[in-house]
């Protein structure tokens, strides 16, 4: 069986009414690992993450042009875009705690696709706030509110919910900036963990996260991919581009 | 600059503070004076109302069935009439007005007919009573065949009540986060199963609110039951709980009220306060029930 | 976890998510369906009232006797003549009152609660307000009948109580809440740079709410008024107990003000009162009504005007209150 979870983006552009937010990007994320995007504000990196689970057609006034490609299946063409989404894990840059339990949170998307047998939502729900390193903190409250967890808490409660289907791709979008530096520590300790099970990428605008967890890195600007490269080649002296080196030392951005 | 460095000087009343500051207070006596002119009709009249009904607010009031053409006996006929109008009209409204909330809310997009909608329903909430009262007797007495009965005036007052059921939903639905809504389509979620497991139960209370609310006003409207399906009298056993059939005519508070004190002579000022305070009591008390509702939501807050 | 054999757990699986995908399905548009409903009751409001009134619109009708002659004998045997100028000036003389009584205090309240008391006080007098609004009309009307009438009397000297004056305070309670909401809503809608900007430069509340607020909120506080008018125009039951009922005009002619003390009737009125005892008859052979079908058609034609009326109200009143959202 071949490794899933490999992505291939062909010539995507999203625009939201007039404004291009995504311009012609192509890129090609293999399984596994850590696939790490960088860029300033507004250069499309969300854009990106909304596109691969489809929930950016929701959106008012956004067309989408382009393929994207999961493990050589184009996504357009599957039909049941919820099971898409179960694929792929989302986490956003603030933290949402659902107004359930601990419980009930993680146990959201296992119940949304039909598992209802107790001990098997008992084992998911311990398994993926172990995944979060959540566990020990929580496993004595599972059902107090979410909502009521601290930020840290909750971001790691949020992972732990796009865990909980057994994804085949975490996607993270910028999640430290409403969390301490421990907890995203502890954080980053897990992705290194998980990494070897699944395809993570993460959008991150500290270039030193990029730096630190990233197997590939790219750069992105205005909407358009600058340079992918191996991370050491990226933030090294001669990326090759002017631009990435501009970037990543803090020229601009 | 010849005060500069004296603080004393510098924040000390001048002549023109003095006279801003009365104008203020004046000003502020008045609008204060005003709001409370505004709220002495209610209870002024509603401590009046009770005093001059009190001799007639018995239990045998409220059970009792009218007698001696209504000059003596209760209200037990109309009170249970209303009851009947109101029961039914919430089971259309409810549903169709809630539904309509959601439709609103969570499906549809920023276009030119979301905003013909949202029009229709400002204009619904807009059309006098009796303007739904004509469109009752053609809709429902007439044209649907219904005849004058308890279906015609509760159909009518069901869309009468329609569009601040869809308005209350609307608002309770919008307090609800759209970032948990986001969360749960990111799990895989449609928007259905999103609305069912999140969005609603974390709305019930504020909708509830709008309803209950409107049980209020659907029980003390006239008009739109006077040519639709409320008659002057009809012989109902004392204490009877199904004294009318859905395709009959009934007895209705309001109505009564408008007919013993309007249209009968003789019939004793204190029934009259009574048939009033009972009104009134009853929907006071619903809004009461209401208001205590939604602060209690309020106060408990789940993020 | 599935206790059955491979094949049979499959086809359940597939037949769960179907039947789940059609139940959604049919969820969804009775949504859909229920959400457009209002657009259809309100095109079914016209289309009633007006299928009612058509005959009459069609046989009786002439516009300029209908709108300026004021003699409406719908049941004279005689001479049935369809004049509404008395009803069309009595809605006019009531709202008019009700506006004068209602308009200042309630715009005095909605800047007294929106501005210049703390937050308890606004929190209670939000809620005795909402009570105020909660009164049925009926119960309106039974105080203009059994309160305000004696007290006229004994005030005026006037012979009935029940007239203008009576049906104008009355409305005019009735239309408190609606503009004290609307009011207060437009008055906190104001920008708060704009309040923090003259706040610094050491300007009293007073000054704010003159210089500031009142001109800002301007377009908000009209359409407050606005839709007091429409509930005032629209009122049914307290007017029809408290304007004595009689068909009249109240001006003499010579003063340019109308009295207040006079009796009179508004269109709302007249639907209530004669609609019972207007009888619907079908159409004869030949396709002409009998003459007394008029009578139940014209007050239809009444509804129409009262329906176009508050329709255009309602409308102007909600495009303002549109365009405030938009540009806060």
């Amino acid at each position: 069986m071949p490794e899933t979870g490999s992505i291939e983006i062909k010539d995507l552009t999203v625009r939201y009414r007039n404004k291009i937010a995504l311009d012609g990007v192509s890129l090609s994320i293999p399984a596994k690992g850590i696939y790490a995007i960088i860029g300033p504000a507004n250069s499309g990196k969300t854009t990106l993450l909304k596109s691969i689970n489809r929930t950016i057609e929701s959106e008012a006034g956004v067309s989408v042009k382009g393929q994207i490609f999961i493990d050589g299946r184009n996504t357009k063409r599957i039909r049941d875009i919820y099971e898409l989404r179960r694929r792929i894990g989302m986490v956003f840059p603030l933290p949402v705690g659902l107004p359930l339990s601990i419980y009930d949170n993680v146990a959201y998307a296992p119940r949304i696709a039909g598992k209802h047998a107790r001990s098997e939502l008992d084992e998911i729900v311990e398994r993926s706030l172990r995944q979060a390193a959540l566990w020990d903190e929580v496993k004595d409250r599972l059902k107090s509110l979410g909502t009521m967890l601290s930020g840290g808490q909750q971001q790691r409660l949020t992972i732990a919910r796009a865990l909980s289907h057994d994804p085949e791709i975490l996607c993270l979008d910028e999640f430290s900036i409403a969390v301490d530096p421990v907890t995203t520590m502890r954080i980053e300790d897990v992705l290194v963990e998980l990494k070897n099970k699944m395809t993570i990428i993460l959008v991150t605008n500290l270039v030193q996260q990029a730096r630190r967890l990233g197997d590939l890195t790219c750069f992105m600007n205005m909407g358009k991919v600058v340079q992918v490269d191996e991370t050491e080649k990226m933030f090294s002296d001669n990326p090759g581009n002017q631009l990435t080196y501009d970037y990543v030392h803090g020229v601009f951005g | 600059m010849k005060n500069h460095g004296n603080t004393k000087n510098l924040f000390a009343a001048t002549e023109l503070i003095n006279k801003k500051l009365r104008a203020q207070r004046i000003v502020k006596w008045i609008f204060g004076l005003m709001s409370v002119a505004i709220l002495i009709p209610l209870v002024g009249l509603t401590t009046c109302l009770i005093i001059r009904a009190w001799p007639s607010l018995t239990w045998d009031f409220l059970t009792d069935v009218p007698k001696q053409g209504m000059r003596s006996g209760g209200i037990w006929s109309a009170l249970v009439g209303t009851m009947y109008t109101v029961t039914f009209s919430l089971l259309v409204a409810v549903p169709v007005g809630v539904m309509a909330g959601i439709y609103l809310n969570e499906y549809a997009r920023d276009n030119w007919f979301t905003r013909i909608v949202n029009l229709a329903v400002v204009n619904l909430a807009g059309v006098p009573s009796i303007v739904h009262a004509l469109f009752g007797l053609g809709a429902f007495v007439v044209f649907a065949g219904l005849g004058k009965s308890i279906l015609s005036a509760s159909l009518t007052l069901a869309i009468m009540t329609l569009p601040v059921i869809i308005v209350s939903t609307k608002e309770a639905l919008l307090a609800v986060p759209l970032t948990f809504r986001m969360a749960c389509w990111n799990l895989g979620a449609s928007r259905w199963q999103t609305i069912r497991t999140i969005v609603l139960p974390n709305s019930i209370g504020g909708i509830l609110t709008g309803i209950i609310l409107q049980v209020c006003r659907a029980a003390g409207e006239t008009a739109p039951i006077m040519f639709t399906g409320a008659v002057f009298y009809k012989a109902v056993q004392r204490g009877d709980l199904f004294p009318y059939k859905p395709t009959e005519q009934f007895m209705a508070l309001s109505y009564h009220l408008h007919t013993i004190s309007t249209q009968v002579p003789g019939v004793p000022e204190s029934m009259l306060y009574a048939t009033a305070v009972v009104l009134l009591g009853f929907v006071l008390a619903f809004n009461t029930i209401a208001i205590v509702l939604r602060t209690r939501i309020r106060n408990r807050k789940k993020w | 976890m599935c206790a059955l054999r491979g094949p049979v757990c499959s086809f359940l699986t597939r037949l769960r998510r179907i039947l789940r995908i059609v139940s959604e399905r049919t969820i969804v548009s009775l949504i859909f369906l229920c959400g457009v409903s209002a657009v259809i009751f309100v095109f079914g409001i016209f289309f009633f009232v007006f299928r009612e009134g058509a005959p009459f619109l069609r046989h009786g009708f002439d516009a300029k006797e209908f709108f300026l002659s004021p003699d409406w004998y719908p049941t004279s045997a005689t001479n049935k003549r369809y004049g509404i100028l008395a009803q069309l000036i009595g809605t006019g003389t009531v709202t008019l009152v009700a506006m004068l009584v209602a308009v200042p205090f309630s715009l005095g309240a909605g800047i007294f609660i929106a501005e210049f008391c703390g937050k308890k006080t606004r929190e209670i007098m939000k809620i005795l307000i909402e009570l105020l609004a909660a009164i049925p009309s009926v119960v309106w009307g039974f105080i203009g009948l059994m309160v305000m009438n004696p007290l006229i009397i004994w005030l005026t000297g006037a012979p009935i109580g029940l007239n203008v004056l009576n049906a104008g305070v009355i409305v005019g309670l009735m239309s408190v809440p609606i503009i004290v909401t609307i009011a207060e809503d437009a008055i906190r809608a104001v920008p708060d740079t704009y309040i923090e900007a003259a706040e610094a430069l050491g300007a009293t509340r007073w000054q704010l709410v003159r210089k500031v607020i009142l001109p800002a909120a301007k377009s908000g506080l009209l359409a407050a008024v606005l839709l007091g008018v429409g509930r005032a125009v629209g009122e049914t039951m307290a007017v029809l107990m408290c304007t004595g009922h009689s068909i009249n005009i109240p001006f003499d002619g010579k003063a340019p003000f109308f009295h207040v003390l006079d009796s009179v009737r508004t269109l709302t009125a007249t639907i209530a009162a004669e609609m019972g005892e207007a009888p619907r008859l079908e159409v004869n052979a030949d396709g002409t009504f009998p003459a007394e079908a008029l009578h139940y058609q014209s007050l239809f034609v009444i509804g129409i005007v009262l329906f176009a009326v508050t329709f255009v109200i309602n409308v102007t009143a909600d495009l303002i209150v549109k365009g405030i959202r938009k540009r806060k």
